[in-house]
């Protein structure tokens, strides 16, 4: 029992990383119809920034705020400085301007900051809460308990607020949403913003777990991106569900059969998903549009 | 042998078509008075672009950039200052030492495009280089077949073994980090171990080579787990191997944040058994990331990790207190083990020229070759043609972090 719970904590640990990252796939994908692939970097720049500005001496909190801010006003600049000079370009070109960004803001992170891997303290301390003989961190719950916030925050912003409508007209035709009165440059603004943002939120909850370094994007972002496909992109409900469905089956698989076939075998549950289902689980059903 | 004798051909032909280049030029223009002098400037730029003849051209690969960067920039910084180091000095035999270093960013295939370049182009006369045990392999066959000597910075023991006639490699190798724990488990009375190793190339490989020597050492493998290097939390692995039966010891394969996460890891599913990591968390941001529960962790490690601490009779002790004294003047970066692989290379590299007395790449593979008792950051150096790395297990220090610092297992 004791080993189920652990194999249960370590699981929903790590899957809350993921769907805190896949979440942050969510709004940029609403809004234009593109995966970015600078999604990684924003995760980065919210736990480097935090590392460099509590080093200068700030406040652990208001460094967090701070790389928060920063990490916001780059998405804003990496949609004005390299999307919108693109125009009506097409989604796969767009897609590929987010992987040139990627690859800047890490090299630049990489000569602005350094090269080492950093961390800082765990929020609520580093003593593991015992239950029914398995360990958890504090870290962990703040990482879930953030997942919880950006995805209530989100799906009302986007089911209940005017902007979020906006957001999802953009998606839907940019052009009829022009014709009502949209200002769609303003809501991809919004959109990649707030993206960075919630990145920045995520690298902020998990570098006392994961630890930091300017190279951690690539592979922050594949998971998060396999764990936004499995969900269905775009869909917050989707990004919670196969974030912490994608890191039960790591945590389990490496209990219970081998550490060895771990990734395989999340990634064998992924293949065999979407082919049944292309949208991922909570993605809508196939509709052709006349 | 036939590439050494058709380089400067070579570049021969590429300042004669420079040239002529420059004259035509000229002509065209109509200045036929000027064309001589423009053809002279040719000339003149030709030789300042090209090293003074006298110059000994030292190559170098490293992965300044990219992932392995924290392997390639040290190795990078270190060279620079020796290379200065040595000029300042005046040169060997007067000779100045110019060194072309390249940034392969770790990549093989741009490993392999340097390399050439090196060979062709640069002209040089022993290359350093290859941070990582992939792209050192990568550029080994170039080398091998134009005859320069190369000193490689990596890890593992594909490089020398089986020997290749001009490849030497400064570091230690993961087989002989893994007989250094296994000779202090066995000291201290433990047989039944555990093994929990990364999957990225430097935890793998010593996983393998440890497995391997595990049993003419008497140690029992009670549990095998791994995990991504990237990984946020390996609780699962570590509660597998805490239910192992009989376990007494774990050994931890791996580098970068992982090994951090597994010690905090460990401590936090309550293993109370001895934990010891690899050489490859030998640097103080290891003890920084892990915290307090790096406390009593056992590892295998350079001297120059500890060189304050070292006796003073110890007779590494000069050469790495020297070392990390220089390094950390000139770059204000706290040393590494890995730009001391760096320093061992030049200081091979630099005292085989000095024998050799020439400046020929097969005179110079000679004289490294009968490198004798030569006191590098890693170790004691001797190399035979049967043996290019040339240190023994003895090299390899035993330390425990205590109190948030390295100290030394006697």
């Amino acid at each position: 029992m004791a080993e189920f719970l652990q194999f249960l904590f370590s699981g929903l640990t790590v899957g809350a990383v993921y769907a805190l990252v896949a979440l942050g796939f969510t709004l940029i994908h609403n809004a234009s119809g593109v995966v970015n692939f600078a999604q990684g970097e924003f995760v980065m720049l919210g736990g480097m920034i935090t590392v460099f500005a509590a080093q200068a001496g700030l406040p652990l909190a208001v460094a967090a705020g701070v790389a928060i801010g920063v990490t916001a006003l780059v998405g804003v600049a990496l949609y004005r400085l390299a999307i919108a000079p693109a125009g009506s370009a097409s989604v796969v070109s767009i897609i590929i301007i987010t992987m040139g960004a990627s690859l800047f803001l890490r090299g630049t992170a990489q000569s602005v900051f350094d090269k080492q891997i950093h961390r800082f303290p765990a929020f609520s301390g580093e003593t593991p809460i015992t239950i029914g003989g398995a360990t958890l961190m504090p870290q962990s719950l703040w990482v879930l308990g953030g997942a919880a916030v950006v995805f209530v925050a989100l799906h009302r912003f986007l089911a209940h607020t005017l902007p979020g409508k906006a957001v999802l007209a953009t998606a839907s035709n940019k052009l009829a949403a022009q014709l009502v009165g949209i200002n769609t440059h303003a809501v991809l603004l919004l959109a990649f913003g707030l993206s960075a943002a919630i990145g920045a939120v995520a690298g902020v909850l998990i570098t006392p777990l994961t630890m930091t370094t300017a190279d951690m994007g690539v592979s922050v972002a594949l998971k998060g991106f396999a764990a936004a496909m499995l969900g269905g992109m775009g869909i917050p409900v989707g990004a919670i569900v196969g974030g912490l469905g994608l890191g039960l089956i790591e945590a389990f698989t490496a209990g219970y059969l081998s550490s060895a076939y771990k990734e395989a075998t999340a990634f064998l549950v992924i293949l065999v998903v979407l082919v049944l289902m292309p949208r991922g689980l909570f993605g809508p059903k196939d509709v052709e549009r006349v | 042998m036939t590439t050494i004798a058709s380089r400067p051909s070579r570049a021969r032909r590429r300042a004669g078509a420079v040239r002529t280049g420059f004259a035509g030029l000229a002509g065209f223009a109509g200045l036929a008075g000027l064309a001589g002098l423009a053809g002279l400037a040719g000339l003149a730029g030709l030789t300042l672009a090209q090293p003074a003849r006298a110059d000994i051209l030292i190559g170098a690969t490293l992965a300044e950039t990219g992932p392995a960067a924290f392997l390639g920039e040290p190795e990078a910084r270190t060279l620079d200052m020796l290379v200065a180091e040595t000029n300042a000095a005046g040169g060997i035999r007067g000779e100045k030492v110019k060194l072309i270093r390249y940034d392969d960013s770790g990549n093989p295939d741009k490993a392999r495009t340097f390399a050439t370049r090196l060979i062709d182009d640069d002209q040089v006369v022993a290359v350093i280089g290859g941070s990582t045990t992939g792209s050192t392999m990568a550029v080994v066959p170039l080398f091998e077949q134009a005859g320069i000597p190369f000193v490689s910075l990596a890890g593992a023991v594909v490089i020398i073994d089986p020997v290749k006639t001009w490849v030497f490699k400064t570091p230690h190798t993961d087989r002989m980090a893994c007989e250094k724990i296994f000779t202090d488990m066995r000291a201290r009375g433990f047989t039944k171990v555990g093994v929990i190793a990364g999957t990225d190339g430097f935890g793998k490989s010593m996983q393998e080579q440890c497995l391997a020597v595990a049993g003419a050492h008497g140690i029992e493998i009670v549990g095998n787990e791994t995990y991504g290097p990237q990984d946020s939390d390996m609780t699962p692995q570590l509660t597998n191997l805490k239910n192992a039966p009989g376990l007494q010891a774990v050994l931890n394969a791996g580098m970068g944040q992982g090994p951090a996460i597994v010690t905090r890891n460990f401590r936090q599913v309550g293993l109370e058994v001895p934990l010891y990591q690899s050489h490859g968390v030998a640097s103080k941001s290891f003890i920084e990331l892990a915290g307090p529960a790096a406390e009593g962790v056992r590892l295998p490690a350079a001297a120059l990790l500890v060189a304050e601490k070292l006796p003073d009779d110890d007779p590494q002790k000069p050469v790495v207190l020297g070392y990390k004294t220089a390094y950390e003047t000139a770059t204000g970066q706290p040393v590494s083990t890995f730009g001391g692989h760096a320093f061992d290379a030049y200081k091979l590299l630099i005292a085989a020229i000095e024998r050799a007395g020439s400046t020929d790449p097969a005179r110079i593979r000679d004289a490294l070759e009968q490198t004798r008792d030569f006191m590098g950051t890693a170790g004691r150096v001797t190399f035979t043609p049967a043996d290019h790395m040339g240190l023994d297990e003895t090299a390899f220090r035993l330390l425990e972090i205590k109190d948030g610092d390295w100290t030394l297992v006697q």
